[in-house]
């Protein structure tokens, strides 16, 4: 009976998440325009979508920024990763702190605050500003992903590779990076995401001249979304939920094989 | 005010001299035998240092400044009196404000006590929603832990703007909702453009900000001390509320925080389903720098967010030190 | 002597935070020597090693090698190869090319290489173990892997960090042997690090004492075991009785209410001494032909023995012995003069380094 009681509930939680997405899936094979009456099954706006100048805009701004924004988040964050975890207690705990706060910080203030600095600065707001906001979010993402597996890690696998002649670099880039690669991983993805799906800060960091999916949606909000853009997130979310499905494959087949 | 300065090519040049900078970081490293990698964190203090303690130094700078730079606590006090500007200048010309009617504005204040109660909802009714989720997930007996943190993922890759607007179209007056209402004969109802609307879409986006960290700590925790408690002689609920919850608060804490912060800022949500009809603190930020165009009072409303969230960042240290409950992953 | 030493350590002193760690240390080892570093944790041996193998750098003194100054040479360059705490192999690699690491770096081709690692593996008793990952090995098979991984470079020595100390009793014992006939076979340098005195008694031709940065005695196994320096060596190595007592005149001390020879000489007359016996060397006599006599308070028996506390001259003596007294019967206790060792209090002794 327990048991019973737990899984509806948690189907009911699931449910809960999942409506609007079926909704938003729906929508975009309706034939018509509107958000409530279906007026039969169609492609319609998934063959407007490549046509749409804007979105296909968008789509590249966003994909492009969130892929840029994760090599630079990573490498940065790995890095700084290795730098804190080898560090003393005391600018140990300053780097956590540093760290901490553009995450608790709220999306507006950071978004504002970068803002402001790229218009006191006299930056012109646009995809450059929208990348180096990104990255600065980003960061702290990977360095919290990072970490654990450092910890985890033989403190002496390090100082073993240079015993038996390797050198810094080498063991770097042979014995550490290799360890710590779930959590790089771990790390890239993440920030991939957050970036993907970042309005608040990009909203602020960007003119409306280079607009990402985010801010384009909310500048169409008004007015009412275009199924297009229905038609895109759908696309979006089944090419990640495919690749969710590839990886989980690949690595349960690997399971298997070990 | 976008005064083009610096050409886009500086800020590449920027990003250039950042990759130099590493890599004479490498030579020093090299030099040094590798003894000394707290060195790899120098790029990443300095891209802090740029990107978000001189940002926040900025806000300070305009929260305690007026339109010509001087130093003033003007933006404080039009945030706790709205009329604070407009009284100040009928002073100057020599009118008494209250004489004519003009009393404290207290539109500011209201919001930001409207949006802490309404974070304060909000991550109540997570908290009691997500608990209980986070429990069965990582109960043992499902062994569906990994599988379902997916599955509470997987919502979090559509676009958050679409998914609220798709709650429009389910509540809007003939949305889908409403529709199933009048089949089941009880009739239409307003359903948005009200503060349940509102709650509404802030759980729905900020439920699995609370399940994560409390399903983190839960999952960590070992079963064992939970066998040892109904050895010792506890039955189920006391072992509950005298072992599991106190063990998994860091998580509590963690997920409060996660949901209660950006809450409070939301401005989107309360824009879409609340119809503009309910201002919070975020659209109030987003207004007076945007619209109103006030930097020096927008400044002084972020610094007052920014003082709440340092407060609660201060407690959550106090009560996770190890930050046990953190990260979403 | 002087070409015989094969590492040097001059005047080595190295402090955390402020913290004194290592405070003068001078030691040398000679090639094919066996020296384990003997200490409580926190006595700064394992840091001593570090410095050896290049992982710290003392704030002071000299690492010499082979006559040459090594201090300022970073790990990769140096002869020396070490073994880690919980072995620190790599888990990203199987076996054979955690071994063929170092060989790898240095570029020898690949048959020779391949070669090496089989004879590496025959000798640490693992052939055909090469194509498994790390993970699935034992904490002993781990170990040999650990060893194997350094001994294949052919270092001029062999640093070796309590490298015995997560494995379990059995396995240790029989490692110990293992490692010792594999250092007299290679003909080796081996500097090992424990904690355990057991250990260090089995495997070293050098034992070094010490505690708290300071090296407080460099000897034989035995040397040191029979003559301890001061009551902590005496202490930290097996177990003894340390009574206070007087020393009355040369060769005689007095101590539990009882004037007893001795073969010790030189300490003045009348001065506070600390009297150590080793518990294995006290004789039970009857009760009216011994030096003094005591009741037996307490009898366990170890396996080997019988470890019994009897109290006499207001003391209590732990006695090991073959034969059992009952409790509570009363018996004579006697000590040959040649066991009884007299030492300096410990007060006096510190800082005699």
């Amino acid at each position: 009976m327990m048991k019973f009681i737990k899984r509806f509930y948690l189907s009911l939680i699931l449910f809960f998440l999942y409506v609007p997405i079926v909704v938003l899936i729906v929508q975009s094979f309706n034939a018509g325009k509107s958000r409530a009456k279906w007026e039969g099954f169609s492609f319609r706006w998934y063959q407007e979508l490549f046509n749409d100048a804007a979105i296909m805009q968008a789509l590249y701004v966003t994909v492009s920024i969130a892929v840029l924004a994760a090599i630079f988040a990573t490498i940065l964050g790995t890095l700084a990763a290795i730098g804190i975890h080898s560090m003393q207690k005391r600018p140990q705990s300053l780097m956590m702190t540093l760290t901490n706060i553009p995450m608790t910080m709220p999306d507006i203030v950071t978004g504002i605050s970068l803002m402001l600095l790229f218009i006191f600065t006299k930056v012109e707001r646009g995809y450059v500003t929208m990348l180096l906001a990104h990255i600065t979010f980003d960061t702290p993402y990977v360095i919290l992903s990072v970490l654990p597996k450092l910890k985890q890690m033989n403190k002496h696998s390090y100082e073993a590779a240079l015993d038996l002649g390797a050198t810094p670099m080498y063991a770097l880039f042979h014995v550490i990076l290799p360890e710590i690669m779930p959590g790089v991983i771990t790390g890239a993805m993440l920030a991939f995401t957050l970036s993907l799906d970042d309005f608040t800060i990009s909203y602020f960091t960007t003119s409306p001249l280079v607009q990402n999916l985010s801010t384009l949606i909310y500048s169409q909000a008004r007015k009412g979304i275009k199924p297009t853009m229905n038609a895109l997130s759908a696309l979006m979310f089944v090419s990640l939920l495919a690749l969710l499905l590839v990886v989980n494959k690949r690595s349960s087949s690997e399971g298997v094989k070990n | 005010m976008n005064n083009l300065q610096i050409p886009a090519w500086g800020v590449w040049a920027m990003l250039g001299g950042l990759g130099v900078f590493i890599g004479l970081l490498i030579l020093y490293f090299k030099q040094n035998h590798g003894l000394k990698r707290p060195i790899f964190a120098s790029p990443y203090t300095l891209w802090m240092i740029a990107f978000t303690v001189l940002p926040c130094i900025l806000i300070g700078y305009y929260a305690f400044t007026d339109a010509n730079g001087k130093f003033t606590l003007d933006n404080f006090k039009n945030f706790w009196d709205s009329n604070y500007d407009m009284n100040k200048e009928l002073i100057a010309m020599g009118f008494n404000p209250e004489d004519m009617g003009f009393s404290r504005g207290t539109v500011n204040v209201d919001t930001l006590v409207y949006s802490l109660w309404m974070a304060f909802l909000c991550t109540v009714i997570c908290l009691l929603l997500g608990y209980p989720t986070a429990h069965i997930m990582a109960d043992r007996e499902f062994k569906l832990g990994a599988t379902l943190v997916i599955l509470f993922v997987i919502p979090m890759w559509m676009n958050f703007l679409l998914r609220t607007i798709a709650w429009m179209s389910l509540l809007e007056d003939n949305g889908l909702i409403n529709n199933l209402l009048e089949w089941l004969g009880i009739g239409r109802r307003q359903l948005m453009y009200n503060t349940e609307a509102v709650l509404l879409g802030m759980v729905y986006n900020y439920l699995p900000f609370m399940v994560f960290p409390i399903y983190n700590v839960l999952n960590k925790m070992d079963y064992k001390l939970s066998e040892a408690a109904m050895d010792l002689g506890c039955n189920k609920w006391k072992t509950f509320y005298k072992v599991t919850l106190p063990l998994s608060l860091p998580g509590v804490v963690s997920g409060i925080t996660m949901v209660f912060m950006p809450a409070v800022t939301t401005f989107f949500i309360p824009r879409m389903l609340g119809g503009g009809n309910t201002e919070m603190f975020g659209d109030l930020i987003e207004r007076t720098f945007l619209t109103a165009n006030n930097w020096n009072v927008g400044s002084a409303l972020s610094m007052i967010m920014m003082v709440l969230i340092l407060l609660s960042l201060g407690l959550l240290r106090k009560v996770d030190p190890e930050g046990e409950g953190g990260g979403m992953v | 002597m002087e070409e015989q030493r094969l590492i040097n350590l001059e005047h080595i002193s190295k402090a955390y935070d402020g913290v004194t760690v290592l405070s003068d240390i001078n030691l040398y080892i000679r090639k094919k020597e066996f020296v384990t570093l003997l200490g409580p944790s926190g006595c700064g041996k394992t840091t001593t090693l570090r410095i050896i193998g290049g992982f710290e750098r003392a704030d002071s003194g000299r690492v010499m090698f082979d006559g040459k100054d090594i201090s300022n040479l970073p790990p990769y360059k140096r002869k020396v190869n070490t073994v880690f705490q919980k072995y620190a192999l790599f888990p990203h690699l199987n076996v054979q090319d955690n071994i063929a690491f170092g060989l790898k770096l240095k570029k020898a081709p690949k048959d020779e290489i391949a070669k090496k690692v089989d004879r590496m593996l025959d000798l640490v008793n693992l052939s055909g173990y090469g194509k498994r990952s790390v993970d699935s090995l034992s904490g002993g098979q781990q170990q040999r892997i650990a060893i194997a991984r350094a001994l294949v470079n052919e270092p001029e020595v062999l640093l070796l960090d309590e490298p015995l100390g997560a494995l379990d009793l059995k396995l240790r014992k029989e490692m110990q042997l293992e490692i010792k006939s594999m250092q007299q076979r290679l003909g080796i340098t081996f500097l090992y690090v424990t904690h355990d005195q057991e250990e260090a008694l089995t495997m070293s031709d050098t034992i070094v004492v010490m505690r708290g940065g300071h090296i407080l005695q460099i000897g034989t196994p035995k040397s040191i075991y029979d003559e301890p320096k001061n009551a902590f060596v005496a202490n930290f190595i097996g177990e003894s009785n340390i009574f206070p007592g007087t020393m009355v005149r040369d060769e005689l001390v007095h101590f539990c209410g009882t004037d007893f020879p001795c073969v010790d000489a030189g300490f003045g007359e009348d001065k506070p001494v600390d009297v150590v016996i080793r518990p294995e060397d006290i004789l039970l006599v009857g009760e009216d032909v011994g030096q003094v006599t005591g009741v037996v308070k307490s009898v366990l028996f170890k396996g080997v023995h019988y470890e019994m506390m009897i109290d006499a001259g207001h003391s209590t003596w732990k006695v090991h012995s073959t034969t059992m007294q009952p409790e509570g019967s009363r018996v004579g206790i006697s000590v040959v003069p040649f066991n009884i060792h007299i030492m300096h209090p410990m007060q006096e002794e510190k800082g005699n380094e």
